[in-house]
């Protein structure tokens, strides 16, 4: 059962040699083999690798112990999308399906140094491009709590492999709301950090002014645990930001009372699930109970959030993905000439989403329409920004539900991707305005039985206070207690 | 209207992608409809407001210009398709 445990409970044991680290990892790698032949949250497991690196914990830990090494002995799955040294890294994309890494993220030397077994590689949405992880080219992972869903997008994989227990911790990435919308559709927490707090070095880029690592956590101390290690100033990645790393532990503590929390009324609209909203109207009242003030404001450019993201994500990803041409890595179909080669390569290499959003991308930056689309919708993400800006001089974090519905069947929007972006209006505003924001478990839907979550956003490097605000509500409710049956 | 003046084609050459007809057609329409969705942003007031590139207030993060160790030349050509001498090998550029 080692593998139902949270950091903090195998740490104690860890720390006390009640249990190795060799038996956690087995545990994990278990739980795997009993599931995820269903589940598919990983693309592979190195199992080999994994032990080695549970012996090599177990035989650090009896030399000196795990002080200064939060995570010693804990199996932490890595999304698809950062770079582990001598691992595949694929993005879940045909066009790298045989790239081996070689070299470490900087989130994963982080990691190795705080003593985490770093394994596996989590399915996604293709170069973290959706919101269902269905555009994965390897197949769709299935949501734990009801294998004929989505566990969300586009960290679907990380986020299911902690819902399943086949790990203890995960990192996933947040573009537009990779991290905490799976995570709300899984029952898990997912914490996107204020941009630049946690380095990109070795993240595959999609957006570049938009993307962010997280963790996915069993609860609320875990998310706090893993931001401490993953955030820092990281001079190989030029957006990361010198700000001092808290203790964000210790920021659990305490009450709540007397903070004010904030409501923006252009968030309970139509299209709002009557569950979610019962669930998160549900939370707010707790969040009453414990002493803060509700208050109702407004960010009144969130109607045009979507369109600004679809216009500066893709734009940026046209650039990123440009480098995937054949000709240094990933794989090649051959041409008369480079720009044939670079065409074919791309066109099969690519799946339908990724190849829509690249065109929309290049069709926004090309000379002519760069002004009314490109430079506009900065200038809308300006406003945007303000919104929170203006709202946090009010109150000291925004709540909100963090996806409109619980989770969508298999196929049920894939052939529609318009439909398929208006579910992350709640999340995606985050990203456009830099700051941080996180998804708790608040409840769950009646029948099926599907996990609800609630997003709490914090002003920039805000992470402490929402921390503090989601351990609270975490304290007087048990919606962890629930786990997933899967058949 | 935008929808109506999307050459994909054009767009797809830019992009460097090679689309079947069907893909085109299908993604045309797709895209149309992306669009237009897309045209709200026209309604809104955008006179005297900065863009915003960047969330984050940092400005012209530099390092020394000094050499420093890279990838060693074996490990940059690890997962090259073809290579040829320590090379990528490429088809012809110039005539």
């Amino acid at each position: 059962m080692l593998h139902t445990f949270t950091i903090s409970e195998l740490s104690a044991r860890l720390g006390r040699r009640e249990i190795s680290a060799r038996e956690v990892m087995q545990s994990c790698l278990d739980q795997i083999a009993r599931v995820d032949g269903r589940i598919h949250a990983f693309l592979s497991v190195d199992e080999a690798d994994a032990l080695a690196q549970a012996e090599a914990a177990d035989q650090l830990l009896a030399r000196e112990g795990a002080a200064g090494r939060p995570l010693l002995g804990i199996p932490v799955a890595i999304k698809d999308v950062i770079a582990v040294k001598n691992q595949p890294l694929t993005c879940a994309s045909r066009i790298l399906d045989r790239f081996i890494s070689p070299y470490d993220a900087t989130v994963i030397e982080k990691l190795r140094a705080a003593g985490a077994i770093v394994f596996g590689r989590c399915n996604m949405d293709e170069f973290a491009m959706g919101s269902s992880t269905e555009n994965s080219a390897f197949g769709p992972t299935r949501n734990p709590w009801d294998l004929e869903r989505i566990p969300g997008g586009s960290s679907g994989g990380s986020a299911a492999a902690v819902a399943a227990d086949e790990c203890i911790a995960s990192l996933g990435s947040d573009t537009g709301g990779s991290i905490r919308q799976p995570a709300a559709l899984c029952g898990v927490v997912g914490l996107k950090p204020t941009y630049g707090r946690v380095s990109r070095y070795g993240l595959v880029a999609f957006a570049s002014s938009l993307d962010q690592i997280g963790p996915f956590t069993k609860n609320v101390a875990d998310a706090a645990l893993m931001l401490r290690v993953l955030a820092g100033h990281d001079p190989r990645d030029s957006t990361s930001v010198p700000e001092p790393v808290p203790n964000y532990a210790a920021a659990l503590e305490g009450e709540i009372r007397g903070l004010k929390i904030g409501l923006p009324k252009e968030y309970l609209i139509g299209g709002l699930d009557a569950e979610v909203k019962s669930a998160v109207d549900a939370a707010v009242k707790t969040l009453a109970e414990l002493g803060a003030e509700i208050v109702e404001i407004s960010l009144p450019h969130t109607e045009y959030a979507v369109a600004v993201y679809y216009i500066i994500a893709t734009a940026e990803a046209s650039a990123n993905l440009a480098r995937f041409d054949g000709i240094r890595y990933g794989r090649r179909v051959t041409g008369a000439d480079p720009v044939e080669l670079y065409c074919r390569t791309r066109g099969s290499g690519f799946g339908p989403e990724v190849k829509r959003r690249i065109i929309l991308g290049t069709y926004v930056l090309s000379s002519g329409y760069y002004d009314a689309y490109y430079l506009r919708a900065q200038k809308v993400r300006t406003l945007i920004r303000n919104d929170f800006l203006n709202a946090f001089k009010r109150v000291d974090a925004i709540v909100t539900p963090t996806t409109p519905t619980a989770a969508f069947k298999l196929g049920e929007k894939s052939d529609d991707p318009l439909q398929m972006y208006l579910s992350d209006i709640f999340t995606i505003s985050c990203n456009l305005a830099g700051i941080c924001g996180l998804s708790v478990p608040c409840g769950f839907t009646r029948s099926p039985r599907l996990p609800i979550g609630l997003q709490l956003l914090g002003r920039p490097f805000g992470e402490e206070t929402i921390l503090k605000i989601a351990a609270a509500y975490e304290r007087q409710t048990d919606w962890r207690k629930a786990r997933p049956e899967i058949p | 209207m935008a929808a109506a003046e999307f050459d994909i084609q054009y767009i797809a050459r830019l992009a460097r992608l090679e689309l079947t007809p069907d893909e085109e057609k299908k993604m045309s329409a797709q895209l149309g409809r992306i669009l237009d969705y897309i045209e709200k942003l026209r309604t809104v007031d955008v006179s005297e407001i900065e863009p915003t590139a960047h969330a984050v207030p940092l400005v012209n993060v530099t390092r020394p210009d000094v050499v420093c160790p890279s990838l060693p030349r074996e490990e940059a050509l690890r997962n090259a398709p073809v290579q040829v001498n320590g090379l990528f090998m490429v088809p012809k550029i110039v005539e």
